[in-house]
């Protein structure tokens, strides 16, 4: 591969890749260009068989000269992928599967046609949608910070990254002074992309004033958030655009070695990310005296190997050090101590993503976007109780209700909007009166819970609150490492009670028992995983009291969760005594004669397993 | 260490020696060896103390704290029910429970043939297809109790078909 | 090194900048309860939450163990919000401790029960389901209960600094950590060396001495002749166990209790100590002339023996082949002291206080004949003491019985501090090498409680060179040159623990919040303490070399013959094993 050393060669080879990219997606060649998406998700339900089976019909029809099937990163809704998208024309078909490609070929393809099936049905107007950016669930998004590129490029492509301007920031940065690199971050506004949204500038700063030869950035990558997957589509989407952040920072602090800390469970993410590196290598744009200045920078990779814990930044340290990943007391902060006890800056993978358009485009520029108290964008992994699950962004300040009903396309099934719990584990629950809220830093702690690193997991009537406190309050308990005492015992003694008040033996002593230790806990923990681990409880015992009141006082769970203040009850009215159930019950506890009498639960037998319920096509068994 | 096979000594040998000139190379060198071998046993972990100098103690302090470390060997088949938040919420633990309840194993646990593991795993990242679950490398998007049983008759039938 | 400005409690000091939090409120005279600190810069986890403080401007509250002061910090131990903190992660630890306190061998030491009473824990606070224990007691010098474990992670450190070996690592993660050797395995199938360094640091009783008092009870029950023997360490520390300062000296009142706990006889190993002399030195002469390798290395600390065969089997020729001196005493108890007083050996029933647990493995073997029965510590004598009621300060000053084996010189007293054996067997070396006794008796050059030290000391003429280490992780590169025939030196001491007996494992423990009359910086200086008893013991005796004491001189003439005659190597030395792969090498 030509070798890139020189600004000149950069801005030729920029300047040559876009008019590429142009042409093609433009159609310019007289191509048509099939997009198919690469991301996880698609990946899972076997895009890359669509893009076989694509590869094959353009030999079949002899299609050489009329397209060309190209994999992007990820379009980020998910839960309507796998997706074909047609250049130009920007037509986008939605849950495609391998025996569609044919149709495409032959109607859109050669035919001109779209293929209507295909097309997004919105969830609230039922209307067909043929072109992506009419799509609701992108019009209010701003797709082209941290996700840049990811619905458009190769991820594993120089050329296509080069042609959405990766490295232009980098190169301005490489004529600026380190301090003014800092400054110019500073100024944007840019926050930590990863919880606490500690301003990134000022954690530059702190390294930069470190006297030391060495000095390390780490990107981390160690996203154990349950039901959040923002970092690990932005390293499949764009593996370039972090690198290129990550070399920034290492730049501006002084550091000629940068790590990215990736969990093992994101194959695709290391995968890419290590063919970005080799990349880069080979064409000088990692090493030494990159594009020709003085700043030599090279990227290592280490894995995660499932701890949630390591996200905590002491943690990660000693992890990527070789030790069991628990959190070092502070001071020292790793900005003096860090990775072999060298100053160190650890940034997020999003918040890295967001650094090379801050260089490009200048502070002013960032900073228009967003809140006073935030700026630029958030991702987001909107997901559970939502139309339009996937990975969104939005400029900071929308609010919840946007996020939620006109992002997400509302609550399926006619149901009814709970809470939306963002922050994950360390998070906590809002509410309908929480929903004109808008997304920022401070905005959401004000109102119990916080930013985190971008679940937003959406509950509706099904969903038990309580249930969900012992769901979290269990991730935490497997999780925490057990080396501080208030973290290791007291986040078992807050699922102990919270299990108590499940089982139907809880007290009103209990609840205050559990706010009283939630509050000890999280002042007491050694580490920000404790420190937040009782928000769940928290926030849901402040907004959802009467619903752990009914499972105290009435012994009713609600939202019919908790097995053991649940019956399973049948309909005699609807039943039709067809046996069904009694068949599917792995416990024998339903009886009754076929054809003869309605069936009958014995809830003594009951093991509350559900199986009847989902087995009844006539829906005459309830949950009371 | 008398216990491995020649072979295995000379490929975790050869494991250790890839990360020389890393710094503190441990995890990768456990990983490579979970990936290749599927667990670390102590005997393993004794041989890749002698060669990196890490006491056996700090090592098997590692293995045990990260959850992709095992010291037993794992199931020729994989079952890992995702529990992340957006999989709970759409009833993971019931699918989870069924699982559990046909294989008549705990979470964690492999069956005596060693065919099948089940896991838990901690969001696999495919929330959009909640609640998934994964079969080794396969993910099974939207699973709901009934389908359980027709995966482990996919296993099985795939096994008996090898 | 600077000096700051602070309040605590609203109170001005100036302190110096290298303190923790926790170490200026000490030494401004502030109790702040800790539990899973120790030493500075040893075990600074911040984990167990015992020590919060509020320092304004902090974000939240500040594990004082871990944080530094700085100028003008503003400290507050006694808010509000800080007793409850305290109290709270005392409350929690408790909820996951086994509290049979009434029976726990750790009585009266016990670091936790001393914060629980100090935050004011109420009782069944946070009960709930415990932690799986585990307790092991298949090894015989150690035992580990998990049920007491407060996981502060001390005897992680104390493990892999003092020894660096990291026996002891945590495992598992969350609420089923644990800290074990590995797979939960126990000390007896570990390659553990037994030295008890671990013991001296656990603030619970999870790590404990095997203790032998049942067996030597036993023993009197059963009307045996019960012989006791004592070791030089011990005179440095015992009194500490009755409330006595660090640094008084022990040794009378010590011989005036064991007189009045019946025992048949009362000796000194320092007696013991004085015949490994003559037996080492030979040996060393022996090896000088030619007769096997050099540099020639100790043997009387078993802990570096398990050491030796666990790590470094490959140098076992250039151990001494001498026993430990409570073992030649113990084999000279058995046979001389018994043929003279016409005794039948079956009858005598020997006890070993020792400031070491690895003795209680020692005198277990199988290379070893049953020259000792039991083996109590340090702090088992001082149960013993209580036990029967003995009011220490109230005691008289006495000494050992004068019985054949009754006088010791000043060299055997110093074998309990690093440096000791080598200085004795120079000052008996010197006199057999160059036919004179060496005229300033000490040689200071090997003396002090640094980890490694070197000297050459000059022989009327010959230089020898020596060498002295204690810690097997300071020992560790010595040891290499050993291994890879490059060691420049003649004769080495290697003790197992660091700073030698007078720390053994087996010794009082050391811990601060327990000792409120202390300097706060005791752990900084207890072992220079208990070392300079050690020397003025020595500098008391009429007797200074292990050649002149008279009751040696009389055993080797009426007994032994010569120091190395085959009775003398029958009696008084021993093999070792290349292989322990196969544990635990116990009868």
């Amino acid at each position: 591969m030509e070798k890139i050393t020189s600004e000149a060669q950069l801005q030729e080879r920029i300047s040559h890749c876009s008019a590429c990219l142009q042409a093609k997606y433009e159609g310019k060649d007289g191509k048509k260009a099939i997009v198919v998406c690469g991301g996880t998700g698609c990946l899972s339900s076997d895009s890359e068989g669509i893009i076989e089976e694509f590869e094959k019909l353009i030999k079949e029809y002899h299609l050489e000269d009329k397209c060309t099937v190209n994999v992007v990163g990820c379009f980020g809704f998910c839960s309507m992928g796998p997706f074909v998208k047609v250049f130009p024309g920007e037509t986008l078909y939605t849950k495609v599967k391998v025996s569609d490609a044919k149709e495409i070929i032959e109607k859109d393809i050669i035919g001109g046609e779209i293929v209507e099936r295909l097309l997004f049905t919105d969830p609230v107007t039922k209307e067909k949608v043929a072109a992506q950016k009419d799509i609701n669930f992108y019009k209010l998004q701003k797709r082209d910070i941290a996700l840049k590129g990811n619905d458009h490029i190769d991820p594993e492509s120089l050329d296509e990254a080069l042609a959405y301007d990766t490295f232009v920031g980098l190169n301005r940065a490489l004529h600026m002074t380190q301090q003014e690199v800092i400054d110019e971050v500073s100024k944007s506004g840019l926050r930590g992309r990863g919880g606490a949204g500690f301003p990134t500038g000022r954690k530059w700063q702190f390294a930069y004033n470190e006297q030391n030869e060495e000095k390390y950035i780490i990107c981390n990558g160690d996203e154990g958030d349950p039901g959040a997957f923002m970092d690990r589509s932005i390293v499949e989407g764009n593996p370039f655009n972090v690198i290129e952040g990550m070399m920034i920072a290492g730049y501006a602090i002084g550091a000629k070695n940068g790590y990215f800390y990736i969990r093992a469970e994101y194959p695709v993410a290391v995968e890419r990310l290590q063919k970005a590196i080799k990349i880069l290598e080979d064409v000088g744009l990692l090493g030494d005296h990159i594009l020709g200045t003085d700043f030599s920078f090279r990227c290592h990779i280490r894995l995660g190997a499932g701890a949630f814990v390591c996200g905590e930044e002491t943690a990660l340290l000693n992890s990527i050090e070789g030790k069991r990943g628990m959190p070092r007391p502070r001071p020292p902060f790793p900005a003096v101590k860090g990775l072999w006890d060298k100053p160190t800056v650890i940034n997020n993978v999003e918040t890295l993503a967001n650094v090379p358009y801050i260089l490009k485009e200048g502070w002013e520029k960032y900073a228009a976007i967003g809140t006073d108290d935030s700026k630029g964008t958030k991702v987001f992994a909107l997901g559970g109780k939502v139309n339009n699950i996937g990975l969104v962004e939005v400029p900071m300040g929308t609010t919840l209700r946007q996020l939620i009903y006109d992002i997400g396309g509302g609550i399926p099934d006619g149901k009814k909007f709970k809470a939306i719990q963002t922050g994950g584990p360390s998070g906590g629950c809002l509410t309908e009166a929480d929903l004109d809220t808008p997304i920022d830093y401070g905005s959401l702690v004000a109102r119990g819970s916080m930013m985190g690193s971008g679940g937003a997991i959406v509950m509706d009537e099904d969903n038990c609150m309580v249930d969900v406190a012992k769901f979290y309050m269990t991730f935490i308990c497997d999780e925490s490492c057990g080396k501080c005492s208030p973290c290791r015992i007291g986040t078992k003694r807050l699922l102990e009670i919270l299990t108590k008040i499940t089982d139907g033996r809880g007290t009103m002593q209990d609840l205050d028992d559990l706010e009283n230790l939630a509050r000890l806990v999280a002042q007491n923990s050694l580490c920000g995983l404790g420190q937040t681990a009782p928000n769940p409880i928290l926030s849901t015992l402040r907004s959802f009291r009467s619903e752990y009141e009914a499972h105290v006082i009435e012994q009713e769970c609600p939202a019919h969760v908790c097995k053991n203040l649940i019956k399973y009850w049948i309909d005699p009215e609807k039943c039709k005594k067809c046996s069904m159930c009694a068949r599917q019950c792995p416990a024998q506890a339903i009886t009754g004669e076929p054809g003869k009498t309605p069936f009958v639960i014995d809830s003594s037998k009951c093991i509350k397993c559900g199986a009847c319920l989902s087995g009844c096509r006539f829906g005459a068994i309830s949950k009371i | 260490m008398t216990h491995l096979q020649p072979s295995a000594v000379k490929q975790i040998t050869e494991i250790c020696n890839r990360y020389k000139d890393e710094p503190t190379p441990l995890m990768m060198i456990l990983s490579d060896i979970q990936k290749e071998y599927g667990y670390i046993p102590p005997e393993v972990q004794e041989l890749v103390s002698s060669l990196t100098g890490v006491p056996v103690s700090e090592i098997y302090g590692v293995v045990t704290f990260y959850s992709f470390f095992s010291l037993t060997p794992k199931g020729k088949y994989v079952i890992g029910v995702c529990l992340g938040t957006a999989c709970y919420v759409k009833g993971a633990q019931l699918v989870l429970d069924k699982f559990s309840e046909l294989l008549g194993i705990e979470p964690g646990q492999t069956t005596e043939d060693g065919l099948i593991t089940l896991d838990i795993l901690r969001c696999v990242g495919a929330c959009a297809l909640a609640p998934a679950v994964r079969v080794n490398d396969k993910v099974h998007p939207q699973v709901k109790p009934s389908m359980c049983q027709t995966i482990i008759d996919e296993i099985k039938k795939a096994e008996v078909s090898a | 090194m600077a000096l700051v400005n602070i309040s605590i409690e609203g109170q001005h000091y100036q302190v110096d900048d290298s303190l923790t939090v926790l170490e200026a409120c000490r030494e401004c005279g502030y109790n702040v309860p800790s539990l899973c600190s120790f030493h500075h810069d040893e075990c600074s986890l911040a984990s167990c939450r015992v020590c919060l403080v509020e320092v304004k401007g902090a974000k939240g509250l500040v594990a004082s163990c871990a944080y530094p002061v700085n100028e003008g910090m503003e400290i507050t131990i006694s808010s509000p919000k800080a007793v409850e903190a305290r109290r709270t992660s005392v409350e929690l630890i408790l909820s996951n401790h086994r509290k049979n306190c009434l029976q726990c061998p750790k009585e009266g030491h016990c670091e936790l029960l001393k914060v629980a009473e100090m935050v004011g824990a109420r009782d069944g606070m946070y009960e709930g389901e415990m932690s799986e224990a585990t307790l092991d007691e298949l090894a015989p010098a150690l035992v580990r209960d998990t049920s007491k474990c407060i996981l502060c992670g001390r005897c992680v450190e104390r493990c892999k600094k003092a020894q660096g070996i990291s026996i002891l690592g945590f495992e598992n993660r969350g609420f089923n950590t644990i800290v074990s050797p590995i797979e939960n395995r126990s000390f007896a199938t570990s390659p553990c060396i037994q030295c008890g360094q671990c013991v001296n640091v656990c603030p619970t009783g999870a790590l404990m001495e095997h203790s032998e008092i049942d067996k030597v009870d036993a023993a009197f029950k059963a009307g045996k002749k019960v012989i006791v023997q004592v070791a030089p360490a011990v005179r440095s520390a015992i009194a500490e166990e009755f409330g006595e300062p660090i640094g008084t000296n022990g040794t009378g009142k010590m011989f005036a209790a064991l007189h009045r706990l019946g025992f048949y006889r009362v000796f000194d190993t320092n007696f013991g100590a004085d015949l490994t002399i003559m037996e080492e030195a030979n040996e060393l002469l022996e090896r000088i002339k030619g007769k096997g390798v050099l540099p020639q290395i100790t043997s009387c600390s078993p802990g570096w023996i398990n050491y030796l065969e666990y790590y470094y089997p490959e140098i076992i020729p250039h151990v001494s082949t001498c026993k430990s001196p409570h073992m030649m005493q113990g084999a000279t108890i058995k046979s001389y002291f018994a043929e003279k007083h016409e005794i039948d050996p079956k009858d005598i029933f020997v006890v070993s206080i020792m400031p070491c647990v690895a003795k209680k493995y020692e005198r277990q073997r199988s290379q070893m004949p049953d020259d000792v029965d039991a083996v109590l510590t340090t702090r088992e004598l001082a149960k013993l003491i209580k036990r029967a009621g003995i009011n220490w300060n109230k005691l008289p000053e006495e000494g050992p019985d004068m019985d054949l084996l009754g006088e010791y010189s000043g060299a055997g007293v110093i074998f309990g501090v690093t440096g000791g054996v080598m200085e004795a067997a120079l000052r008996t070396a010197y006199y057999w090498m160059t036919g004179k006794e060496y005229a300033a008796i000490n040689f200071t050059e090997v003396r002090g409680l640094e980890g490694v030290k070197e000297a050459t000391v000059d022989f009327d003429g010959t230089p020898v060179s020596v060498a002295v280490t204690s810690g097997m992780k300071n020992a560790k590169p010595l040891l290499e040159q050993v291994k890879a025939g490059t060691s420049p030196y003649a004769f080495i001491e290697v003790m197992c623990c660091p700073g030698g007996c007078i720390n053994g494992g087996g010794q009082p423990y050391v811990h601060p919040l327990l000792l409120p009359d202390e300097e706060p910086d005791i752990l900084d200086t207890y072992c220079a303490k208990r070392s300079a008893v050690l020397y003025s013991e020595d500098e008391r005796q009429a007797v200074r070399q292990s050649h002149n004491n008279p009751d040696i001189q009389k055993l080797y003439s009426e007994y032994l013959g010569k120091p190395g005659s085959e009775k003398a190597e029958e009696l008084l030395h021993t093999s070792y094993v290349s292989d322990r792969a196969k544990w635990p090498d116990v009868k």
